[in-house]
């Protein structure tokens, strides 16, 4: 039930947000559209833990700044790679272990080193994640342990976070 | 206290324009510096982290710039969640990249290239 409130919630923010007119005619079309979407979420059986994520909303928004700032140090790393005149680049291919449980928690510690430039996950088997790395240096597993434990607190449900 | 107050509110008025105006700039110079890494780096691999950097900080300062330009409330909101879907999406997207070339078998290049592994540059004969 929390969760289907979560993604009400949203969504009104969302049309609020989107939309700028508030006649009652466009209210009324509103209403209908989030009625529709809820019904039809229902039926596609994602209103759980993964479709309403909102719950850790409070987790995540104080992850994200963190996260921005760790891709603002990675950026200037390789915007130097791409033009110093002499390539001096040593591409690396390393598994990273994680500790996170959730699904959730996994997809946004993946997510998190595919955004920060300089490194791709390449594949993920179980807790394992492939990742390719633009410098051997940066590209070693203790280099992801902060990322790692952030995500967990972040996203794991607060009674499996290590 | 009201007086420095309208005060900044005017300087911020004519300021953000500028500032808008200059950020957009700088984003835009970071995609053109993406695309040369795009051009430079020796492997599809390597060429994902170039395109990465138009993807990031290209994106994200050319969207703040347009924040700051932003006439209207709503029109933020819109930019919010243009950023919110280009932080979970472009992501995706390189990874399904790097994973479809992965599964493929492309593989990658591993170890020192140019300036930094002197023997590159003898392979670079044949």
């Amino acid at each position: 039930m929390a969760y289907l409130l979560g993604i009400f919630l949203a969504i009104v923010a969302f049309w609020m947000g989107n939309s700028g007119h508030y006649t009652p005619l466009m209210l009324g079309f509103a209403a209908l559209s989030v009625v529709l979407t809820l019904v039809l979420s229902a039926r596609l059986k994602i209103i759980d833990r993964e479709g309403a994520p909102y719950v850790r909303l409070a987790g995540l928004a104080a992850y994200y700044p963190w996260l921005l700032l760790e891709i603002a140090k990675s950026n200037w790393v390789v915007i130097k790679a791409c033009l110093r005149a002499d390539l001096d680049i040593s591409p690396a291919l390393v598994k990273v272990k994680t500790t996170c449980k959730t699904d959730l928690a996994k997809v946004t510690f993946a997510n998190s080193i595919t955004l920060t430039p300089g490194t791709v996950t390449v594949e993920i088997e179980g807790d394992k994640l492939l990742v390719h790395g633009l410098y051997e240096a940066n590209t070693v597993p203790e280099a992801f342990e902060e990322m790692d434990r952030r995500c967990a607190r972040a996203a794991d449900p607060a009674g499996s976070a290590a | 206290m009201p007086d420095i107050l309208t005060l900044l509110g005017d300087t911020w008025t004519t300021v953000r324009y500028p500032l808008g105006g200059a950020t957009c700039l700088l984003g835009a110079l970071l995609c053109i510096v993406g695309t040369i890494g795009v051009l430079r780096f020796p492997d599809f691999y390597t060429r994902l982290h170039a395109a990465s950097i138009t993807d990031t900080s290209g994106a994200f300062l050319v969207l703040l710039g347009m924040a700051l330009m932003a006439p209207h409330w709503l029109v933020l909101v819109k930019l919010f969640c243009m950023l919110g879907f280009l932080v979970l999406t472009s992501a995706t997207s390189s990874h399904a990249l790097a994973n479809a070339a992965h599964t493929a078998g492309l593989q990658p290049k591993i170890g020192p290239v140019g300036q930094a592994g002197h023997e590159d540059h003898e392979e670079a004969g044949h």
